[in-house]
């Protein structure tokens, strides 16, 4: 039966018991995982993986997703519940559709993160870990997300959707729990559901690969400055090859002053 | 002579589907591989030695000595694994290499592969990048496609796989013994070192492991050679780095240049501060777990010995920019809640220090601190600093110890004062700027 309670989960209840997987999912599933271990000289290794496919199929390490691991890789159940509650991305109770999570770190919280984070929690009216009524938003403060020069930055199911504002972030989620068409800045043409996501972090591609830029205008801004200059570098060094150099004016001659 | 960027591992990101194996191979792709695998492992490893490099991950151990500290072949497997569980506050430079050009890293992970006697190589992505997953997923699918991975490479009789593995969500990972322990499939938390992981890595065996853009940055080196990139940068530091500039600057993003360009320098490739009128209040050399500057380092040069003798850490080069309107109590409070977060719990100075930590800080933020508050922070500070396990515990005393040493006044207002009044949080953010003309 399905958790109706959105709070987190932390062990001091037993957690709900979701009943053994159907003949049909849990062949489907040792097949997966059987491609999995195989990646590894040695099979403990597989488990990471391992609790991403759990989390494809159930949603969040569920407590027969833990006996599967633990029968597949000769562990036992309290091992494999020690390794998925390390991780932040391994949830304890049912997730959403969808892992909304807003960057709080310094940089982001300073650059707008916070005021998006109060906006959000206000528009939902639900918390840190918490999950909306419908199951749709999981909303979540993460922590550094590696696109500082993005921020403040929101990602959703683990997508870069990034310079986000209240506004756009509260329109993100009303989108996402609607079902309306949303593509992250960097990454694929849709975002996919938790459950999909997941099972790309077991290792199976799901094809959307060549989807979305390579780079976004923040990642190339030291190249076009670079091209810049090698651009106004280029006559003059024609002109006397031994001497050339770049002119001081290659920040684009925008006139702004430096402190 | 003003210093000059040096478009390398960024050259192509431009390029539509910059990160296909076809626009690799347009960009000298696989060339540096065709030369290696001609040649005497030994001799990449000296290679790797003259140039200089040094690990680009944060801690700038030259990465040809690491290679060279493997023990002899004894027959058992050896280990190349490729640290990308870049999570350091600020540091933002191997996810868009990865995503734009994640062939450099694959070419890398075959050349050092070969070099150090590896047939099974391991990516260590963090978990929380799933189009970077995507991505290294495609490349590694597209080399072994080519001929580039799997067996008998190039026609050379060497085998290399290679597995990208997700993580899950643990900055420690980062660290390269706890990454060890999260790739075998356990808690993510350091390892006792000596041995170090050149002696007993992954599964006990002889291991390397290297962070994503000093591995890139190997096929560049082979194809250009040593000399060249130790003439780029300066004598101790040779080389150019992706330096990530984000925060209060006009064009945040990635600028690759020499190492030893100085912030003044980069500020004004990025269009200088975000708002002119706002002066530069402080920054981080390499994000946050190295001790903050002021606007007295603008000079001082990015490079290892440099930033080290100003007092800091050359880092990650993750060069995070905070103007005059941001609180130096509320910037470091929030570094203290994350160091908190993220301690893995294994040693009791890190454990309860980062605990205590976070709740004087938090207080000193909401203006209810007390006298003893800054003296008990650093009494604290110094019983983490040198005294954790990991450098997990080093890095969440930098912002506190330096913040205290630059702005101690602002500490000295959390008594009576909150962070919030003294700074208001709306005037620091991007859209209060977007409401003022460019």
């Amino acid at each position: 039966m399905m958790n109706t309670d959105s709070k987190p989960n932390y062990g001091v209840v037993p957690a709900p018991d979701s009943g053994g997987y159907p003949d049909d999912v849990l062949a489907a599933m040792r097949a997966d995982a059987a491609q999995i271990i195989a990646r590894y000289p040695r099979e403990r290794s597989a488990l990471l993986p391992l609790l991403h496919l759990v989390q494809s199929v159930d949603g969040y390490v569920s407590p027969r997703g833990i006996d599967l691991c633990a029968d597949l890789l000769g562990l036992t159940g309290a091992e494999v519940t020690g390794v998925a509650t390390f991780y932040t991305q391994f949830k304890r109770h049912p997730n959403g559709e969808y892992t909304v999570g807003v960057c709080t770190n310094t940089l982001c919280a300073i650059m707008g993160g916070d005021a998006i984070w109060d906006s959000v929690t206000e528009h939902l009216g639900i918390g840190h870990d918490e999950t909306t009524t419908d199951f749709k938003i999981t909303l979540e403060r993460i922590e550094c997300n590696a696109a500082c020069d993005y921020a403040p930055v929101v990602m959703a199911n683990w997508e870069f959707f990034d310079n986000q504002t209240p506004e756009s972030a509260n329109r993100l989620v009303d989108d996402l729990r609607s079902g309306t068409p949303v593509a992250p800045t960097r990454g694929p043409s849709k975002v996919c559901s938790f459950k999909e996501v997941s099972r790309v972090l077991a290792g199976f591609s799901d094809g959307l690969a060549d989807e979305g830029v390579g780079a976004g205008p923040a990642s190339l801004a030291g190249l076009k400055v670079a091209k810049a200059a090698e651009a106004a570098k280029a006559p003059e060094a024609a002109k006397a090859p031994t001497t050339a150099r770049a002119p001081e004016t290659m920040d684009n001659g925008t006139g702004k002053a430096t402190t | 002579m003003s210093t000059q960027l040096t478009p390398i591992l960024t050259r192509f990101w431009d390029d539509p589907q910059s990160w296909t194996l076809a626009t690799y191979e347009r960009h000298e792709g696989y060339q540096a591989l065709k030369t290696a695998v001609a040649m005497l492992p030994a001799d990449l490893v000296q290679l790797a030695k003259d140039s200089g490099l040094r690990g680009r991950g944060g801690a700038g151990f030259p990465t040809g000595l690491k290679w060279s500290f493997l023990p002899p072949p004894d027959g058992g497997p050896r280990y190349l694994v490729v640290n990308a569980d870049e999570s350091e506050p600020g540091t933002c430079k191997d996810i868009p290499l990865m995503m734009a050009a994640p062939h450099f890293l694959i070419e890398g992970a075959v050349i050092t592969s070969f070099a150090i006697g590896c047939n099974h190589a391991f990516i260590y992505l963090r978990g929380e990048v799933v189009h970077v997953y995507r991505r290294l997923l495609r490349a590694v699918e597209e080399a072994y496609a080519a001929g580039y991975l799997g067996k008998d490479i190039l026609g050379s009789g060497f085998d290399l796989d290679i597995t990208v593995h997700a993580g899950a969500g643990a900055y420690i990972c980062g660290e390269e013994t706890a990454l060890l322990d999260s790739l075998e499939g356990r808690r993510g938390q350091p390892r006792l070192k000596p041995p170090f992981p050149a002696v007993a890595g992954l599964y006990a065996r002889p291991t390397v492991v290297n962070n994503v853009e000093s591995i890139a940055s190997i096929a560049p080196i082979l194809l250009h050679g040593a000399k060249w990139f130790a003439e780029l940068g300066t004598e101790k530091s040779s080389g150019f780095g992706i330096f990530s500039l984000s925060g209060h600057v006009a064009r945040p993003g990635q600028y690759e240049a020499p190492l030893g360009i100085t912030l003044r320098e980069l500020l004004k490739m990025a269009g200088g501060m975000r708002d002119p009128s706002k002066k530069l209040k402080f920054w981080t050399p390499g994000g946050s777990s190295t001790p903050m500057f002021t606007d007295q380092h603008l000079d001082v040069p990015l490079d290892f010995e440099s930033v080290g003798a100003a007092g800091s850490m050359l880092g990650t080069r993750a060069l995070q920019i905070f103007d005059e309107t941001v609180s130096v109590v509320r910037a470091v409070s929030r570094w203290t809640d994350f160091y908190a977060h993220e301690s893995c719990g294994k040693c009791t100075p890190c454990r309860e220090g980062t605990f205590w930590l976070q709740q004087i800080m938090a207080r000193l933020e909401y203006g209810r601190g007390t006298q003893d508050d800054i003296d008990k922070l650093l009494d604290i500070c110094g019983n983490i600093f040198g005294r954790s396990f990991c450098a997990l515990g080093d890095g969440a005393v930098s912002p506190i110890t330096s913040g205290v040493k630059y702005f101690r006044e602002e500490f000295e207002a959390g008594m009576h004062t909150s962070a919030a009044e003294l700074f208001p949080p709306a005037a620091s953010t991007l859209f209060a700027k977007e409401t003022v003309s460019v």
